[in-house]
């Protein structure tokens, strides 16, 4: 079973301590919320969980069957949705779409690409460069990319940023789907997105 | 889309497929954008054009036009060669990269769109340096050699140093000062290569063995030493 370990995990940011000893366990069928105030470490703690930055003491496990998986291992089954990623501003949604699946190591074709497209409420819009896209068709893309691969790791940003009402029913949909066959880690300020996972952390006490 | 509810079509993992998706994706990107092709280009136009009305019509050695020409092409690639991945890191696409890629095919990928760009520099620079400079070719096959050779060798090391400095606030200035001392080997054997296909006449790639195993054993060196380097400086 696929399972991360999180271990007194900090981050400093010259002399300001951003997180501090943070400890958590989670396996398949996990959920957990980060939640916390403005500057309190949450995307900090996301981004390490990702392997996008380093933390300054602690260790983050990415394990299954009690295994440790390599680098390359974690990539190929986690994905990450949160507001400084950005897609390619000069290729369209469809673009997009089969460059990162061809990089996840699957090639997609027209049909599927307008099937995931649909499925995000973005049929009909897969000529449309990423660029001229609003930020909610944006956020609702970045979904499609994350989804490429199956994830077992899934973890979430600010998950509704720039949704209206319909984009935000789609990611509770996806939450609630990863939670039954994988992990999902929620970092949010919004009380109302609490309720997306079972267990909760707080940042920043 | 979740495990078991969608059917992905057919895997084709290879690190192939994936190079050429990273090449076809910074192609399309490019002939859209065209920033880095446009660097170049007028860079080596510009320089061309001064080289031609300043010492074109002198008559001067071999020794000097190889230099001329290689000086021509080494900083029209500094002026482009570095975009392959400050562009990532100035759009921000570098995130998703990361997150999605392996470093290998990136690098790989980069490798060849650099080389790509390199060839269409010389394919518009080397036929013009030759109607504006009285530089004469007395080997082709020779000097076509060469210029393949150096390219590559220009392309793996330059596409490892756009990389390390993309995260840098100066990144135009650092390219070239990081390239230079790195590069020197390389310009050393291309002018000299370059020199004896544009000035020997008898037996020129028996004359220009040293200069072609420099250059090669430099492009193989360079790039498999990029190919194990590559993944920390991406990832750091």
């Amino acid at each position: 079973m696929y399972g991360v370990e999180v271990n007194k995990l900090s981050k400093r940011f010259g002399t300001r301590r951003v997180l501090e000893d943070v400890s958590f366990s989670l396996s398949v069928g996990d959920s957990l919320a980060v939640v916390g105030k403005n500057g309190s470490g949450k995307t900090t703690l996301l981004k390490i969980l990702a392997g996008l930055a380093a933390p300054t003491r602690g260790t983050v496990t990415f394990s299954n069957e009690k295994q440790k998986l390599d680098r390359a291992e974690v990539r190929q089954c986690l994905s990450y949705v949160g507001p400084e990623l950005t897609l390619y501003d000069f290729l369209t949604a469809a673009e997009n779409l089969t460059f990162f699946a061809a990089m996840r190591g699957t090639s997609v074709d027209t049909a599927w690409v307008e099937t995931m497209l649909a499925a995000l409420q973005l049929g009909g819009r897969g000529g449309d460069f990423y660029g001229a896209y609003s930020s909610g068709m944006k956020q609702r893309l970045k979904y499609a990319v994350a989804l490429l691969n199956d994830p077992v790791y899934l973890l979430l940003d600010e998950p509704t940023a720039n949704l209206d009402d319909e984009g935000k029913k789609i990611v509770a949909e996806i939450i609630a789907r990863q939670k039954k066959n994988g992990i999902v880690i929620v970092a949010t300020n919004e009380a109302g997105e609490y309720g997306f996972a079972d267990k909760l952390i707080r940042l920043g006490n | 889309m979740k495990r078991g509810s969608t059917v992905l079509p057919t895997s084709s993992s290879g690190l192939a497929t994936k190079s050429l998706a990273v090449l076809r994706k910074d192609i399309l990107s490019e002939f859209r954008t065209r920033y880095a092709i446009n660097a170049i280009l007028l860079f080596g136009v510009t320089t061309l054009t001064v080289v031609s009305f300043s010492v074109g019509q002198l008559g001067l050695p071999a020794d000097v036009y190889a230099a001329l020409f290689w000086i021509i092409i080494f900083f029209s690639a500094m002026s482009g060669l570095a975009q392959v991945f400050v562009k990532e890191e100035e759009s921000r696409t570098a995130i998703v990269l990361r997150l999605t890629s392996d470093p290998t095919a990136i690098y790989l990928g980069k490798l060849v769109f650099n080389f790509l760009l390199l060839a269409l520099l010389e394919l518009v620079i080397t036929p013009l340096f030759f109607v504006l400079t009285d530089a004469r070719m007395a080997n082709v096959g020779l000097f076509l050699i060469v210029l393949l050779v150096g390219s590559l060798g220009l392309a793996g090391a330059s596409t490892l140093i756009a990389a390390i400095i993309s995260k840098a606030s100066i990144k135009g200035a650092l390219f070239a000062v990081l390239s230079f001392p790195i590069l020197l080997p390389l310009l050393i054997g291309a002018i000299a290569g370059t020199r004896k296909a544009l000035g020997v006449t008898e037996s020129p790639f028996s004359a220009a063995a040293p200069e072609l195993q420099l250059l090669i054993s430099y492009a193989v060196v360079m790039i498999t030493a990029s190919l194990l380097l590559f993944e920390f400086v991406w990832e750091e």
